[in-house]
């Protein structure tokens, strides 16, 4: 199967999917990637996304809100602070992730003002991408 | 010797302790399950995140200027103790073995002219160190009203282990907490988590690119890091105290079985006595006319 690769999300409370899939797209801090069989071995942090994973089953997506994604020329595993099917995303978890990045900002030092700023926007980004409310 | 209605009064008592042990015990053991699981759960997480994290370090740590929750303040002079126990007691030697490991740490420490602070998770830890260092606690966790300990609740944790880091109250950060070896047998540990130690990794296989850059990527995840380590331990911890309850309600039961065959004997013994103490009466009696 050299057109497929193992795909594994797992957060800190439980291992969410892990499955052979053909693409995975991961929204990395630094822009989106998609990885496919044999990608080069790379290591990026997540910003809050939307993972989408395609295999052969159709497609599959999650909302993540950082921590780190591995690829190798193997498989792909996706290390998720936080993550939820993008169906399952109710605005009240939404609600939730927003206060949590707004609280972010808030405490940051001068360093990680800038860096809290960007999670703040790419949470807003991620709300109106799910047609959620952002305020 | 007490009388009859004494020792039925006493059994009865026994019996109905001997039926909460062992609803607590059934209680505990359903838990126990329960917090295994998620223990189980959330191991792959954490062994993932630690090995990324042993490479990373690996490869950006040795160098100066590296970020100083990896490299530390260059100074051991102040330590936080950060001692996690459980909320309630009744689980045996669970809390205070936490809090023993605890004590000793501090008085060394202390002997060795460190400043100690302590911040306590859970009530039982807090109520023993108390008594010997109120004055060191700096502030307490209260996991009270959690019914499962969630990652939000290591990461607050974390949140306010990183702040006081950051506003330079402390140099050094060690957790207490009880790994689950099994039913009878959880051992108190010690973790240094700030500054970050991780195993070396034996196999330098992959090279990775990373992006953003290494120090980019390990300025991100230390703090998280150290939320993973205290949810690690949270867990480990939950799995623990239903461990020690239950073995420790499995005990009380056995115990209070024990007690009430003795009471029982003893019962029986006495009326017994009574029966045959009667008897003489009646005959001597009955003899004398």
């Amino acid at each position: 199967m050299a057109d497929t690769l193992n795909f594994d999300l797992v957060s800190p409370e439980r291992s969410l999917a892990s499955f052979e899939a053909t693409a995975v797209q991961i929204p990395g801090s630094e822009g989106d990637m998609t990885a496919m069989a044999n990608h080069e071995p790379v290591l990026t942090t997540l910003r809050p996304g939307v993972l989408s994973v395609n295999a052969a089953g159709g497609v599959s997506e999650y909302v993540v809100t950082g921590g780190f994604a591995e690829v190798t020329a193997q498989g792909v595993t996706v290390i998720a602070e936080r993550a939820m099917v993008k169906a399952d995303v109710t605005q009240e978890d939404m609600d939730g992730i927003i206060a949590g990045a707004a609280e972010a900002v808030e405490k940051a030092s001068e360093e990680t003002q800038e860096a809290a700023r960007k999670v703040q926007s790419d949470v807003a980004a991620l709300a109106a991408a799910l047609g959620l409310n952002a305020a | 010797m007490p009388n009859l209605s004494d020792l039925k009064n006493r059994i009865a008592s026994v019996k109905s302790t001997r039926k909460i042990t062992k609803a607590m015990q059934m209680v505990a053991s359903a838990k126990l399950r329960r917090a295994q699981d998620a223990a189980q759960a959330g191991r792959p997480y954490a062994e993932r995140f630690n090995a990324v994290m042993a490479g990373l370090t690996a490869s950006v740590g040795a160098s100066e200027g590296g970020p100083k929750l990896l490299t530390g303040t260059g100074s051991d002079q102040t330590q936080l103790l950060v001692v996690m126990t459980a909320e309630r007691g009744l689980c045996g030697g669970f809390n205070s073995n936490i809090a023993k490991l605890a004590r000793i740490a501090a008085k060394q420490l202390l002997a060795e002219g460190k400043t100690v602070k302590i911040l306590t998770v859970g009530k039982k830890g807090r109520e023993s160190l108390k008594r010997e260092f109120g004055a060191l606690l700096v502030d307490h966790v209260d996991l009270s009203d959690v019914k499962r300990v969630g990652y939000d609740n290591a990461s607050a944790i974390a949140q306010n282990v990183l702040h006081r880091f950051d506003a330079g109250e402390f140099d050094v950060a060690k957790i207490f907490y009880s790994e689950f070896g099994s039913v009878v047998n959880q051992i108190p540990t010690e973790l240094q988590v700030i500054p970050a130690k991780f195993e070396a990794v034996t196999d330098e296989g992959t090279v990775y690119d990373y992006e953003p850059s290494e120090e980019g990527i390990l300025a991100d995840l230390l703090p998280r890091s150290v939320a993973t380590q205290i949810f690690t331990a949270l867990l480990e911890n939950a799995a623990s105290e239903q461990g020690a309850r239950m073995s420790a309600m499995d005990n009380a039961t056995r115990n209070a079985g024990e007690m009430i065959d003795k009471l029982t004997i003893q019962y029986n013994r006495s009326r017994q006595a009574k029966i045959t103490n009667e008897l003489i009466e009646i005959i001597s009696g009955a003899e004398a006319l």
